[in-house]
């Protein structure tokens, strides 16, 4: 008989269970090492340096392209944020919250700007801020309240319809107040006493002081009271009441912290670009919030900004078709390394894949020149490498969506497959990734990019529920 | 009168496409307790099936078949096609997450929905598909009493809707698989340990749900004939609002849900404004969400602990 010290114990039984933060700590390899040097390094101080770090990006930097991408990835990271409180920590999904980032611009926008009465009103910034912030959170509280007799999937629901009607207001209703479609323009920019912020540096740093401030004032909350309660009401409401936790109460206030985040970052936003228009806060923009959070990890603040600060980021990347060929083609590869084990197995997958291309191309051409008379359309090196390795038919569309299908297919089948015959489908499907990417994928870049949304949150759903950053949930049944 | 008699006509035109659509979403929320945000996606893929399956018989103007033909393999297709579709998604991306918290399978779900419509964009473009049902199926034909036109297309959606939902009443209430629905839509674990296969029951309550989604499709083809990659999201919002306000998880509850709300959007349109008819439709389900949580036809259910 051995004592649960010298044999570790059956996984899964309660004592495995408890040893799990050990388990995690002990963790062997570099990884864990790294994890360990920055655990001895303080969260506050962490959050310092990186926040330096980040600042210095707009000096390094002569573009203001590269900005003005920092300036969305910011606001995205904010708005995951606020999303992680509602939907990661207290584990209630608000599919309406887009419509308190609308909310937020559209009531900033109101309050400086000719829109209202014969000459407008042009609050002072910080109270506009205010004044709106404040709403935004009462607003939340208000659609919270259903979530007192609505439970569970009900809630879902009601803030789904809220952020329809949400959108559907600002368009239809009242076009004079909210200028319909077309929305409101001529803003005034953020002004704090006195101090005009014009430039897309400024607001970078606007809101990184923003981003920074929210974060750290999460990370006390977390560690407080309503943040255990939050954790609590997620996990079981009914034990949370059992253990006198005033659950609708700390879920009302999950709400409206939530709605004010939201809001916040959207009045910097109608600042930014001088305008509130209803088709930003559609449902699009609601998935988007959605993949930073679940890929980063919900229910972790750094998590949250890190997956907002991907998504932004290669969403932008797929806008040229040559950084998004490096960008898809790395991923790739990436993930082989990360995936395929052992190294033998990784290098005869991709020599074959390699083989299977050139043979491929070889087969194809001699049956008709016109299927290989196309250029591959990723430019760069990328594409010029590619040029004999993969097929590109003069007319690629109907090639392209046919493999597209075919490709969706066989990616099911390979989730379904173990062993030998998985490595051996993964060649051709490797393969007709590619011809998928060049014949059509490349050359739609905006639906490309909302395609990559969807799937974030379908794969990391399946394969790594708590997202790059999020611990294991480990339960006990 | 006329008018009045006209907008119940219309209404229950598009109200037996939304009960169609409901009853999908209730069966799967009934064994699975899931939100099936994706079924309106289903649907629209539906409507493309019918669609292309018409273009395959010649297209509106030339058909080579007689119209009854074309009808059946167009309903044929569609059903077929969405019920696998609905099977796919369900063994792919929502079995995997069957002991999870409640909250995940719905972000998948959310994604599934979203990657469809936009795969259909890629796929077929963002322009909008024409039946041109008139040119098969003239408007002429059907019954035309006192200035009310009852067109033979809107007989034949409204008679095909109640064939399907008495067939699925029948199924749900007298047949083995019925049953098997009903004991895992009560207690999964339960029915598991008295030798019901699970898993073949959900993939088949997808299969039927998805089905009448694709034959839902087709017929909003027939009847709107505009078929484009968005039209599943708001189709799918109101479909899901007369499943709610039906009491959602309940098959009679559903058509009822999806004929009120077929006729609340018809009536707004006639009497109000078509501007305001989602608002309208939407306002309703808040009421209802806020008044009778559990519809008008569900029953509340204690939780046990």
């Amino acid at each position: 008989m051995s004592t649960p010290n010298d044999a570790p114990p059956r996984i899964g039984v309660d004592e495995w269970v408890a040893r799990s933060g050990e388990r995690r700590d002990r963790g062997s390899g570099p990884s864990a090492a790294i994890v360990r040097a920055l655990e001895r390094v303080g969260w506050w101080q962490r959050l310092a340096v990186i926040a330096a770090i980040v600042a210095l990006f707009p000096l390094l930097t002569s573009s203001d392209y590269a900005v003005r991408v920092g300036v969305n990835t910011l606001l995205l990271a904010t708005l995951a944020l606020g999303l992680n409180v509602v939907v990661g920590w207290t584990g209630l999904l608000d599919l309406g919250y887009v419509a308190f980032y609308g909310f937020g611009a559209y009531g900033f926008a109101l309050l400086s700007s000719n829109q209202l009465g014969s000459s407008g009103i042009h609050l002072p910034s910080l109270l506009a801020i205010v004044i709106v912030v404040v709403a935004a959170a009462l607003l939340g509280l208000l659609l919270g309240l259903p979530s007192r007799r609505l439970q569970g999937d009900y809630l879902a629901i009601v803030t789904l319809f809220f952020g329809q009607i949400f959108v559907e207001t600002v368009t239809n209703v009242a076009p004079k107040v909210t200028g319909g479609p077309n929305g409101v323009v001529g803003i005034d920019p953020l002004n704090f006493f006195g101090l005009e912020v014009t430039t897309t540096r400024g607001y970078f740093y606007v809101l990184l002081i923003v981003t920074v401030v929210i974060m750290g004032a999460l990370h006390l909350i977390d560690s407080s009271r309503t943040g255990r309660g939050w954790r609590a009401v997620r996990e079981d409401p009914l034990a949370a009441a059992l253990m006198t936790i005033p659950v609708n109460k700390v879920k009302l206030l999950a709400f409206s912290v939530g709605a004010a985040v939201a809001a916040l970052a959207g009045t910097i936003f109608a600042a930014f670009q001088a305008g509130a228009y209803p088709t930003d806060f559609d449902t699009p923009f609601l998935i988007l919030v959605y993949a930073g959070v679940i890929l980063g990890g919900s229910g972790s603040i750094a998590g949250a900004v890190l997956g907002a600060t991907v998504v932004s980021v290669t969403l932008e990347l797929l806008r040229n078709p040559s950084q998004a060929a490096t960008l898809f083609y790395g991923l790739i590869l990436l993930t082989l390394v990360v995936r395929v084990r052992p190294w033998r197995k990784l290098g005869a997958v991709l020599a074959a894949l390699v083989a299977f291309g050139f043979a491929v191309h070889a087969v194809i051409g001699a049956i008709s020149a016109s299927a290989v008379a196309g250029h591959p359309r990723s430019g760069g090196w990328v594409g010029d490498a590619l040029g004999s390795w993969v097929v590109v038919p003069a007319d690629p569309k109907g090639p392209g969506n046919i493999a597209f299908v075919v490709l969706i297919l066989g990616l099911v089948a390979l989730v379904q497959l173990k062993g030998t015959a998985r490595t051996v489908l993964l060649v051709p499907l490797l393969y007709l990734a590619a011809f998928v990417w060049e014949t059509r994928l490349v050359a739609e870049a905006s639906i490309t990019r909302q395609i990559l949304l969807g799937a974030i949150l379908i794969v990391m759903m399946n394969a790594r529920p708590q997202g790059l950053l999020g611990s294991k949930r480990v339960e006990v049944l | 009168m006329t008018f009045f008699l006209q907008q119940v006509v219309d209404g229950l035109t598009t109200g037996s496409v939304y009960a169609l659509i409901a009853l999908g979403y209730s069966m799967v929320y009934g064994v699975l307790k899931l939100l099936n945000f994706a079924h309106g996606d289903i649907y629209m893929v539906g409507a493309f099936i019918g669609y292309f399956v018409l273009q395959a018989f010649g297209g509106a103007t030339a058909l080579v078949a007689p119209v009854a033909v074309v009808l059946i393999a167009m309903f044929a297709a569609a059903a077929l096609g969405a019920g696998l579709l609905g099977v796919g998604i369900e063994r792919f991306a929502y079995r995997p997450l069957r002991e999870s918290p409640r909250i995940a399978p719905l972000i998948t779900a959310l994604g599934v929905s979203f990657f469809l419509e936009n795969a259909v964009l890629l796929l077929f473009g963002s322009e909008t598909r024409l039946y041109s049902t008139s040119s098969f199926i003239p408007f002429s034909t059907g019954v035309h009493v006192a200035g009310v036109n009852i067109s033979l297309v809107r007989i034949l959606v409204v008679v095909l809707a109640a064939v399907l939902m008495v067939g699925l009443r029948v199924l749900v209430e007298r047949t083995r698989l019925g049953k098997a629905m009903r004991a895992v839509a009560f207690d999964r674990e339960a029915a598991e340990m008295m030798g019901i296969q699970v898993d073949r029951t959900i993939s088949a309550t997808f299969f039927i749900g998805s089905a009448l989604a694709g034959v839902a499709g087709v017929m909003a083809g027939l009847v709107f004939d505009q078929v484009f990659s968005l039209m599943g999201f708001i189709a799918g919002l109101k479909a899901f609002t007369a499943a709610v306000v039906g009491g959602i998880g309940n098959v009679p509850g559903a058509m009822l849900g999806g004929l009120l709300i077929g006729l609340a959007e018809s009536f707004a349109t006639g009497y109000i404004s078509s501007t305001f008819q989602n608002l309208i439709v939407f306002g309703i389900l808040i009421g209802v969400m806020l008044l009778r949580p559990n519809g008008l036809l569900g029953r509340a259910t204690l939780q046990k602990v």
